[in-house]
This record gives structure tokens, C-alpha cells and sequence, in this order.
């Protein structure tokens, strides 16, 4: 069974058809690059994921499990959790707390025991700090983690914002352009560790990207979009000498 | 040592003003909204206490604890009902509809408990201090108030800041988008403020009405406005903030009163509001609004 299996997505803006019969399967602990020109429609499709947007028409299942038209919070405790192509982490929150509000949803207590400081609430805060602290350390980040996130230069931020993400315990990853603004040091730096996320954290993986290199070096299968429809779906090398991708990305 | 007095005053009613900038400075900084029904909690609250003490007959430590848990579900269903399915229509309708519910509040309020003053009595049973020779006294109600109002802002703010329904609030308030997407439960969050601000209120209003006796359906929006006033004074958002701009705004409210004229002391409280917004629009403790690019 597929981890992901999107079946005649589609969703129009009044007039625009911005994404128009699009099915893709991810297998599990698959690492999935969707591209296209500007304006193709790959956040849209992020968004339509996450339940941000309700569709017009198709399916989305996860798991096995539908979850088309559900709420965006709802979607979350079912497994996916995002990035976003501009940052938006909560920069006025300590590195810790960026990560601890993804953990929000598998650690309870309740309201009047931290009112109260009862002992359940110091034990969970313990486990949830010790838990971020552990995602943290994937990314280099643990030394970092009393910084407030608006501090960090901008390469930790983005991986602050995948570890937040990771927080949630995802079943699937989408990533929004995670190399947008890296220099190249940096964009492989951010390829060593998305393959280790993959294999460590055990999730599967849909990535936005233009930087090729990433793409290309990464990815296991490729899902091209133009215009809100599918040019091209594949193995990055046939995708990518695809002359229909070629004429899509660089003109006639 | 008349000046001691009533700075000491100021404080303590500016005490007051920062338990009740409290709800509008959570509410606004979590759900972006004003709430100016908030103002009017605090009459049904002191109504609620008045009657449990004076026509039931209950001791006030009871009647204070009754109207804190009705203010509490009053706050929560207004939520519900009111404010909820206007989540995201334009900041304007949300502002409206509050000014509505505060209009309603108060003539359901009318229409229970009749248009006639009650006159409140004081939940404190404790005795005036007397220092300096009997020439400086402290009322019972203002050693009760300031201290009260210190622990609730120590309390709040740890609770905002260590738990997880704190976080919550923070993650709220500062990316409801990346909060929802982080399996944030924002209508529960947003319940929970406005619980906390409503649970607050009854706390001010048992607080308030001990010291100012004078008990009637409109006597809620006045310092309803003014902590409003305060929230915005210290920069609306800022649990801080509200503390500190209604621990200004009470001192300013009483010298003026006692040193200007008490018929102007209310003009003057919002003479402040303007020139607080002239020269710095953000409030004391406010934070710089990013434009997005």
C-alpha cells in the first residue's frame, strides 16, 4: 500500500484551474521531488495536502486512510507535517519551544496541572525537553536551544523549521523549498540531512525544489507540474531529459 | 505624606486596571480581537457576587469563588456563540459584534437585576493598616489588591511561558497558520484565553466593587475602557505591559483626581491614551509590527 496515494486532485480559484487532475503515489520511506515552473501549482498541492485548501474534486489517502477534506489539525495528528517556502517559524520562541509546540499534540497533561504544577506536568515538560532536545542534536541545533529562532542565522533556521516539523511524528514530510536562499555549501549540507531524517526519523518524503543539483542528487522519483497538471512523473534521470520538461523549464 | 496616600491608591486601583488589561491584552494577542464585552463580565461578575452575598446570604469567600466559575462559561459561551464563526471574517464585523454582546450584557443585566444602584459590600473583611501615627492609613482592600495582583502576573506569566497550553498561546499568536499546521488546536486555545481573561474579570470585579461600592449595569464599561486604555498603554499583547500601563494609568487617574480636578481625571486618563498613541502607537512594551515582504 502506498504511503500516499492522491487520486484527480483538483482546485480552482475562480477562474483558474490551479491544479487539475493530478494523481501521485509515494511508497513509503520513498524521497519524492515535486517541480515546475513558477506559478505550476506545487504549493497549492502542498496546501491541498495539509488540508489548507479543501479540493474541488479527487482524493487523498494516507496510510490507506482518507483523509480528503479534513481539517488541517486533524491532518496533522494523521501524520503529515510541513515546511513552508518562507519561513515561518515562531521567531520570538526559544529554539526548544519552536520544537516542543510541534511535540503539542503527542504529550498530555492537562490544563489545571500545569496550572497547579502538578507532578504529572513536570514529568511530561521533562520527557518533551528531553524528546526536542533529541531532534535537536540531529540537526546540530541542541547547542543553540535557548537562542530565540529570529536569531538564527538563516540556514539553522530552515532546519529548526524541518525539526519543528519532525516534532509532530509525521508518517510523510513535505518539505517547501528547503534549499531556497542556501548557498551551495549549505544546499549539501541539507542533502546529507534530509537523507539522514529520512532514515532516522523513518518518514517518507515530498520535496518542492528548483535547486536541480538537490533534486537530482536526492530524489527517488520525480513528479513534474505545469500549468497545474502533470508533464512528467519518473526516475529523475528519464524525467529529466524529458524533452517536454526541458521546453517547460527553458522555452523552444 | 497625603501624596503617599494616594499613590498608594493609584497603585492599588491601578492594580485592578492591570487584572482586567490582563483579558484584553490575551485575547487580543491570541485571538486578534478586541473584546469590548470584557468590561461588562466584570459588572455580571460583581452582580453574581453581590447576589450570593447580600440576597442569598453566603460568605464572600463562596460568592468570589461562584463568580469566578459563572464569569468563566459566561466568557467561554460568548466565545462559542459570538466570536467563533467570525474567525476569519474582517476585524471590523468581530469588533462590532463585541460592542453588541457588551450592549447586550448590559441590558440583560437590566432587565434581571432592575435599573436601581446596588450598593456592593466589600468581600474584605480586613482592617485598615495604620502607619506613621494614624497619618497614613491603608485601606483593607489595598492590602489585599496589590499583592493579589503581583502573584497573578507572576502566575500568568509562567504559565504562558512553561506550559503547554502556554506554548500553545505564544504559537497562537505569533503564526496561527504554522500553529495550526503543527496539530495546534487554536479554537481550543482561543477558549482557553478567553476563559482565563473571563475567570480574571471576576477576580477584578470582587476586587474592584470592594473598593468602589457603587454597583449598576453600566458600571462595568467604565473600567472596562479604561484597562483597555491601560492594555494599549503598556502595548496591547504584553502581559507585562498591562501591568505596568494599569499601574500607570490607576496612579495617574487618582493624583489627577486629587491634585487637578476629579471632574477631569477621567479626560485626562484618555488625554494619555492619545498622547501614548501619538508618540509611540505601540505602547510601552509593544512590539514593532513587521511589514511582510
Amino acid at each position: 500500500m502506498s504511503m500516499l496515494s492522491v487520486k484527480n486532485l483538483g482546485i480552482s480559484f475562480g477562474g483558474l484551474r490551479a491544479v487539475d487532475s493530478v494523481s501521485i503515489n509515494i511508497e513509503k520511506g520513498e524521497l519524492y521531488g515535486l517541480i515546475g515552473p513558477n506559478g505550476a501549482g506545487k504549493t497549492t498541492i502542498f496546501n491541498l495536502l495539509t488540508g489548507v485548501y479543501k479540493p474541488d474534486t479527487g482524493i487523498i489517502e494516507l496510510d490507506g486512510k482518507n483523509i480528503t477534506g479534513k481539517s488541517t489539525m486533524d491532518i496533522n495528528n494523521e501524520g503529515i507535517a510541513r515546511t513552508f517556502q518562507n519561513i515561518r517559524l515562531f521567531k520570538n520562541m526559544s529554539v526548544l519551544d519552536n520544537v516542543k509546540v510541534g511535540l503539542h499534540n503527542q504529550y498530555k497533561y492537562p490544563t489545571f496541572a500545569g496550572i497547579l504544577r502538578l507532578p504529572s506536568y513536570f514529568k511530561t515538560e521533562k520527557a518533551m525537553n528531553e524528546k526536542a532536545i533529541e531532534i535537536l542534536k540531529v540537526f546540530d541545533l541542541d547547542e543553540e536551544k535557548d537562542i530565540m529562532a529570529a536569531n538564527l542565522p538563516y540556514g539553522k533556521q530552515r532546519k529548526l523549521e524541518i525539526a519543528r516539523a519532525l516534532g509532530t511524528n509525521p508518517k510523510l514530510l513535505l518539505l517547501d523549498e528547503p534549499a531556497a536562499g542556501m548557498n551551495p555549501k549549505e544546499t549539501d549540507e541539507l542533502m546529507d540531512t534530509i537523507r539522514l531524517i529520512r532514515n532516522k526519523f523513518n518518514v517518507t518524503i515530498l520535496l518542492i525544489e528548483h535547486d536541480m543539483k538537490l533534486v537530482s542528487g536526492i530524489c527517488e522519483k520525480i513528479f513534474v507540474l505545469n500549468f497545474g497538471t502533470k508533464l512528467a512523473n519518473g526516475e529523475p534521470k528519464e524525467v529529466l531529459n524529458n524533452p517536454e520538461v526541458i521546453k517547460a523549464y527553458l522555452g523552444e | 505624606m497625603s501624596f503617599l496616600s494616594y499613590l498608594i491608591r493609584g497603585i492599588s486601583l491601578g492594580s485592578v486596571y492591570s487584572i482586567i488589561a490582563l483579558g484584553y491584552t490575551m485575547v487580543y494577542g491570541i485571538a486578534k480581537m478586541l473584546n469590548f464585552a470584557h468590561g461588562d463580565i466584570i459588572m455580571i461578575g460583581g452582580y453574581v457576587i453581590f447576589t450570593i452575598m447580600s440576597t442569598i446570604g453566603l460568605p464572600p469567600f463562596v460568592a468570589v469563588l461562584v463568580g469566578i466559575v459563572l464569569c468563566t462559561l459566561l466568557g467561554v459561551t460568548i466565545e462559542r456563540i459570538a466570536y467563533k464563526p467570525l474567525r476569519s471574517a474582517s476585524s471590523l464585523a468581530v469588533l462590532i459584534t463585541a460592542i453588541g454582546v457588551s450592549y447586550f450584557l448590559q441590558n440583560f443585566a437590566l432587565l434581571i437585576f432592575g435599573a436601581d444602584a446596588k450598593s456592593f459590600t466589600s468581600v474584605i473583611k480586613l482592617s485598615p493598616l495604620e502607619l506613621a501615627g494614624g497619618k497614613l492609613t491603608i485601606s483593607g482592600e489595598t492590602l489585599v489588591t496589590i499583592p493579589l495582583c503581583i502573584i497573578i502576573m507572576v502566575f500568568l506569566s509562567v504559565f504562558v511561558k512553561k506550559t503547554k497550553v502556554g506554548r500553545g498561546m505564544i504559537a497562537v499568536s505569533e503564526n496561527k497558520e504554522a500553529a495550526i499546521l503543527m496539530g495546534v488546536n487554536v479554537n481550543r486555545t482561543i477558549a482557553i484565553t478567553f476563559a482565563i481573561g473571563s475567570a480574571l474579570a471576576a477576580v477584578a470585579s470582587a476586587l474592584m466593587f470592594s473598593a468602589y461600592p457603587a454597583l449598576s449595569t453600566t458600571s462595568g464599561a467604565m473600567p472596562g475602557i479604561k484597562a483597555f486604555v491601560a492594555a494599549v498603554f503598556g502595548g496591547i499583547g504584553s502581559i507585562p505591559g498591562a501591568m505596568i500601563g494599569g499601574i500607570l494609568l490607576g496612579i495617574i487617574e487618582i493624583l489627577s483626581r486629587a491634585y487637578i480636578s476629579s471632574q477631569l481625571a477621567d479626560a485626562i486618563v484618555f488625554l494619555v491614551l492619545i498622547l501614548v498613541l501619538l508618540v509611540k502607537p505601540t505602547g510601552i512594551l509593544g512590539k514593532k509590527i513587521q511589514e511582510k515582504v
